[in-house]
């Protein structure tokens, strides 16, 4: 009875497993095919047969090119910075007990749960108000903002999991404060504080948002995207979409290596 | 005498704790963990530490270690005040519980981890760690990593990591807890052998009264913040000094009473209490009783009773024998000649002990 039950649910369950694998691939087959699009009209919107040609002319459009290295120096800058005060933040909050805890893990939350319109509307009339430019520099700001509490989180976790006399013993062996953090500390919370990078630059690179608030004239691959939507978004953005997705795709299996290494 | 203090000259004391005291703030009220500590420990003593969980053991040895700074008193070592130095610039190490080996790196890193820190020669950190891991029979597993190996090994990296370093005492801190029993048993007699050949003061925090007994030459047995007695393992047994270490230490059976002339009356029967008038408490050990279904002649004690209960236990039988006022005394008989019990459930009998074998406390 549980034989014919259960293959019949074994089979339910596969159908449905592949459903969702295919809700979850099908619009990033569809961004990496019409990077291969021939197109001929102005739309990339249906298929006209294949050719690389793109891959050979993705920079022969100079606003997008610029946009794309905006995105990444915006993310490449706002992931270091976030990640080093993320990283001493998570230390605080999970390893040690001060006045204002409370009130920082709650702020913590608060940055994750506050709408991004919120946020960028808010940033933006602090950086008027304050009469500050809107350039790289805000964006970074704003970049750092919306993804330090992730980051926190991240490392939170993974020191509060973390055995507090490893510590301990690496000061009984001789090593101080510095040496106990370089050698011990931070090798051990180190998936912890990747997993954070890896979350803020991801954050980062695609976030139109609360960029859209504090650019000034500046422009970024998410933005130019939208702003080309009208126009027709030319295959290049197809085939830069791929390539990112493709080196995310690839930290993925890197890490995923590692560890199985690991354990 | 044998138990007294190994201590004769002052520079012989590898620890001393003067009057150490530790209170914490919990919940906005003072605990105090340990309330007021005095000893002395000497050079190249196996010193333990014995209480049950919330005894002040621990923090005692954190003490030691400088993790925790004492809230009153002075610590020493080799007559250095080492009260407010930290960890990282005493001259002990630990074991730890967890043994805190360090996963991201290998045994022979982990091993050298204290050595690197001072800055030693290259070569001496070679040969040092050689002849450590070959102490602790773990030559050949250098690379690996700590998941890779057994609890039993990653207890014997713990231990060479921290005696490579050569401290002047080594601290460990419940170090055989998360072994199964067959491995306890034999690390027992390897920290012991390792203590030998190094030479150096051992202090080993347990709350295991077998592991403390087995391989302490002294042990200070602990309750509530305070030493409850400081002796050797057979003075400890033998000899208890409250009703609280002759119950923790071993089982032991406890009779109190009023003693006049010397013998404190039970029911029908009778323990003989030397010199001893008023109130008196008296613990017996199991093995030292014997049962008999007649009442024993000559000058011993004798309790008459039923049994109870019989525990065959292999080497020996455990009797549970009921006294008139309800009281339980445990006997155990060593399986010596046959497998066949002295008496069954039920039966009445008789137990005896010699007079020396009555520990008295109280008047």
């Amino acid at each position: 009875m549980r034989g014919v039950r259960g293959r019949f649910g074994d089979r339910l369950l596969h159908a449905y497993t592949w459903l969702i694998i295919l809700w979850l691939v099908a619009p990033i087959a569809v961004m990496i095919a019409f990077g291969f699009n021939d197109k001929q009209s102005k739309s990339n919107a249906t298929w006209q047969g294949f050719t690389l040609k793109w891959y050979g002319e993705l920079f022969a459009i100079p606003d997008l090119s610029d946009a794309l290295v905006n995105s990444l120096l915006i993310a490449v800058a706002s992931t270091i910075v976030t990640v080093v005060i993320g990283t001493m933040l998570g230390l605080a909050l999970g390893r040690h007990r001060f006045r204002g805890q409370g009130t920082t893990n709650f702020l913590v939350f608060a940055a994750i749960s506050t709408p991004e319109l919120v946020m960028g509307a808010s940033l933006l009339s602090l950086f008027v108000s304050a009469n500050v430019p809107r350039n790289q520099i805000t964006i970074t700001i704003a970049h750092v903002l919306f993804s330090l509490a992730f980051v926190t989180v991240t490392v939170r976790a993974r020191v509060v999991s973390l055995d507090p006399s490893l510590e301990e013993a690496a000061k009984d062996l001789g090593a101080g404060p510095w040496a106990t953090f370089r050698q011990v500390t931070l090798p051990s919370i180190m998936p912890g504080v990747l997993a954070g990078a890896m979350l803020a630059f991801a954050l980062s690179i695609d976030d139109y948002v609360v960029t859209s608030f504090v650019n000034g004239s500046e422009l970024t691959f998410p933005l130019w995207i939208i702003a080309s939507v009208k126009t027709g978004i030319p295959p290049q953005v197809n085939v830069m979409g791929t390539l990112i997705f493709g080196v995310g795709v690839l930290i993925a299996i890197v890490n995923a290596v590692a560890a199985r290494r690991r354990t | 005498m044998a138990d007294q203090s190994p201590i004769d000259t002052p520079t012989d004391r590898a620890i001393e704790l003067e009057d150490v005291l530790k209170e914490y703030v919990s919940h906005g009220e003072v605990v105090q963990a340990v309330k007021g500590v005095t000893l002395d420990i000497a050079e190249g003593e196996f010193f333990s530490l014995l209480g049950p969980s919330g005894c002040g053991k621990t923090t005692t040895m954190r003490m030691i270690a400088g993790f925790e700074e004492p809230s009153k008193g002075v610590i020493r070592l080799h007559g250095r005040d080492v009260t407010d130095v930290p960890p990282n610039k005493r001259d002990v190490n630990m074991v730890f519980q967890s043994y805190a080996l360090f996963p991201h790196m290998s045994v022979w890193d982990n091993v050298a981890f204290g050595l690197k820190q001072k800055k030693t020669s290259r070569e001496e950190i070679k040969r040092r760690v050689g002849e450590m891991l070959e102490i602790v029979d773990l030559t050949g597993r250098e690379k690996r990593r700590p998941r890779e190996m057994s609890g039993g090994q990653q207890q014997r990296v713990a231990l060479a990591r921290a005696l490579v370093n050569r401290p002047r005492a080594l601290l460990l801190d419940e170090p055989l807890g998360a072994l199964d029993l067959k491995l306890r048993q034999a690390m027992q007699l390897e920290l012991k052998r390792i203590q030998r050949e190094v030479g150096i003061t051992f202090v080993y925090v347990t709350h295991d009264q077998n592991e403390a007994l087995t391989m302490s030459d002294r042990i200070a047995v602990m309750k509530d913040g305070l030493i409850e007695q400081l002796a050797g393992p057979r003075e400890i047994y033998e000899r208890p000094a409250t009703t609280f270490v002759a119950g923790f230490i071993g089982t032991s059976n406890l009779l109190t009473g009023t003693a006049t002339g010397g013998v404190l009356k039970v029911g029908e029967g009778r323990v003989l209490v030397p010199g001893k008038e008023g109130e008196v408490s008296v613990t017996v050990r199991p093995e030292k009783i014997t049962l008999a279904k007649q009442e024993p002649s000559g000058d011993v004690s004798a309790l008459p009773g039923t049994v109870s209960e019989v525990v065959y236990l292999g080497t020996y039988n455990s009797y549970a024998v009921r006294l008139a006022d309800g009281d339980e005394i445990t006997v155990f008989e060593q399986n010596a000649h046959d497998a066949t019990v002295t008496a069954e459930r039920g039966d009445s009998v008789w137990l005896s002990w010699q007079a020396q074998h009555s520990y008295v406390m109280g008047s």
